[in-house]
């Protein structure tokens, strides 16, 4: 088991080392100057070489490779160019909008994808699993950003339920935040979900075929009995390798989300980043996100050992 | 994997075609994805208007006779823009599925040609390396530095069907490579290459043809949310996902402009992941009798 954790511990440092050289070098070949457009078109030569300086875009990109690794490793992510605040103060700001955006849409996900998915097991070929099929083939196929407009036109233009879209801030009061991401949450869980029940079904369907299902009911078990307490644990390992893999589709969904809702979450940083060639904050940003996406998919590979015994013993 | 009994089925061609048309789901995939097809062929030589001419004094109709799907908010035709949609939709998703299936099956051959060695190895820590990273995040950030336009979204969604081919066609390829027809090739004398291109890749369509399905349909939407936020075709070039969100300001005037685009982008992903399902059935008998 140890040589297994080191062994996965090994490939995530590799992998976040190779995707910040990855990320370093797609943002080296940005056409124009972080300087330049920070002063201006009319800016003096002399200014925008002291400017180049202090930034230290003068040295050479090997050096600001490094610069930039070793102060991510000690939490500072730079100083944006444009809004000249450190990056750290920038994303712990919107990590307020983007963290509880993704907790409620992956909670969401799940509390629909499991029940849908065991039911639609359960009843496997009944008139339920057929509906819940249907209705999930119609939600893998829908564009979330589209769903989220037909959200907006139903509960903010016609019925005025919610707001169309920005962000009050957390301090004018949990539910007035908390109102404003539901819109968002929903749009972003309901086509994960129907992944996710997919996926619950046809592993739920794939371990009711083993032999230790048949076993568990020879011995009496009832037939919900065997279902909770064989099928449905033994049918996570595929689903939470799902859950893993949506957790990264949430990060970059919500980025296209956010800007449906006009949300100042971590999305919007990039997009204003890139708009505005506020580089570092592009690189920092991104590099975190592929970051936390890396490190959500080896937790996830450690809570296999949790869930299947058979793992703790390699 | 369970992939890898997909690969072992040899059906004769005549009998493939009939139990194609005996499964619901991949008649009536198929017949929508050939409708879509055909729309984005016709809009080559005929729409019923110019998609791209304006007629202010008739913006933001809904649906008439003369206009099916309403006019936008320039008065253009969006019955038209939708045809021409169809084309950028389509072309896009089937050029990045080309450059999936073209750089990752010989990758994925190659690999299990050389199973065990350390390029195989290499391979397959590329590949996951490339799994890692938010597909959509980095095509964004793709788009964004090279300039928006409708090549760069090809690019951007194809790096990330490659190593979804590579790692498929490996596995299937692995179980092949252990039957005895290919120890016969062998000794008759053929090398790796050959016996990868005449006896592997031709056991291992039916696996590829699912996923190409699957990956066709990921790669519509990926488009449609690049485009959704400005980072696909450029206009003039009609695209659904553009015209979704121009429609976003205007839906309380014309919902319509924002049901139709949307409607078709669905329309087209089920269609192509019904055709996918039915041909997962028909290839694979073992999983037709665990779904009955």
């Amino acid at each position: 088991m140890s040589t297994y954790l080191l062994g996965r511990l090994g490939s995530l440092v590799i992998s976040l080392l190779v995707a910040s050289i990855v990320i370093f070098l797609i943002l080296e070949v940005v056409p124009g100057d972080p300087a330049q457009f920070m002063l201006g078109m009319n800016a003096q030569p002399d200014t925008l070489a002291a400017l180049r300086e202090q930034l230290g875009l003068d040295q050479p990109a090997f050096s600001r490779y490094v610069t930039w690794l070793f102060g991510m490793l000690h939490g500072d992510l730079g100083i944006s160019y444009t809004y000249k605040t450190p990056v750290t103060e920038l994303v712990l700001q919107r990590l307020g909008v983007s963290l509880p955006l993704a907790v409620l849409s992956l909670s969401l996900t799940i509390l629909i994808a499991f029940p849908a998915g065991i039911l639609a097991a359960a009843k496997r070929n009944s008139r339920t699993d057929f509906a819940v099929m249907g209705v999930t083939q119609f939600g893998v196929a829908v564009p979330n950003f589209w769903f989220a407009i037909l959200l907006v036109w139903v509960f903010a233009v016609i019925l005025h339920w919610f707001s169309a879209g920005g962000f009050p801030g957390w301090d004018k009061g949990l539910w007035i935040g908390l109102r404003s991401l539901i819109l968002p949450a929903i749009a972003l869980a309901l086509p994960q979900a129907s992944i996710l029940a997919r996926v619950m079904r046809s592993a739920l369907l794939d371990t009711l075929e083993e032999d230790y299902i048949r076993s568990a009911r020879a011995r009496g078990l009832s037939q919900r009995a065997t279902l909770w307490r064989h099928a449905v644990r033994n049918a996570l390992i595929p689903v939470l390798t799902i859950v893993g893999l949506q957790f990264a589709f949430l990060l970059a969904g919500a980025i296209i989300i956010e800007n449906v809702f006009f949300l100042p979450g971590l999305g919007r940083l990039i997009f204003q980043g890139i708009t505005q060639r506020d580089l570092i904050v592009v690189k920092s940003v991104v590099m975190l996100l592929v970051f936390a996406v890396i490190l959500v998919n080896f937790l996830v590979d450690l809570s296999y050992i949790a869930v299947d015994p058979r793992l703790r013993r390699r | 994997m369970a992939d890898a009994g997909i690969a072992s089925i040899d059906l004769p061609r005549g009998s493939l075609l009939r139990a194609a048309l005996r499964s619901p789901s991949f008649v009536a995939g198929a017949i929508v994805t050939l409708l879509f097809v055909g729309i984005a062929l016709l809009s080559f030589v005929w729409t019923p208007y110019d998609f791209a001419a304006q007629d202010i004094p008739n913006k933001l109709h809904a649906p008439t006779a003369a206009h099916w799907f309403g006019t936008d908010q320039y008065g253009r035709d969006v019955f038209s823009q939708i045809l021409v949609g169809a084309r950028t939709s389509l072309a896009v998703a089937l050029i990045a599925v080309t450059v999936g299936v073209g750089v990752g099956v010989p990758l994925g051959l190659w690999a299990a040609a050389r199973r065990g060695t350390l390029l195989d190895e290499t391979i397959m820590r590329l590949n996951d390396l490339v799994f890692a990273f938010p597909a959509l995040l980095i095509a964004i950030l793709i788009t964004a530095v090279f300039g928006p336009s409708a090549t760069n979204a090809v690019i951007a969604i194809g790096i990330f069907n490659i190593p979804v081919f590579a790692r498929l066609s490996r596995a299937a390829a692995l179980s092949i490579w252990t039957r005895d027809f290919i120890l016969a090739a062998r000794v008759a004398g053929k090398g790796a290459t050959r016996i990868s291109l005449e006896h592997i890749l031709p056991n291992i369509l039916n696996t590829l043809v699912v996923q190409i399905t699957i990956q066709f349909s990921l790669g519509i939407l990926a488009e449609a949310a690049l485009a959704y936020v400005g980072l696909g075709a450029q206009p003039p070039t009609p695209s659904w996902g553009k015209m979704l969100a121009d429609s976003q300001t205007l839906i309380s005037l014309a919902p319509h402009l924002a049901i139709i685009p949307g409607v078709a982008i669905v329309l087209t992903v089920l269609g192509l992941n019904l055709m996918g399902d039915g041909l997962r059935d028909i290839f694979d008998p073992r999983l037709q009798r665990s779904r009955q």
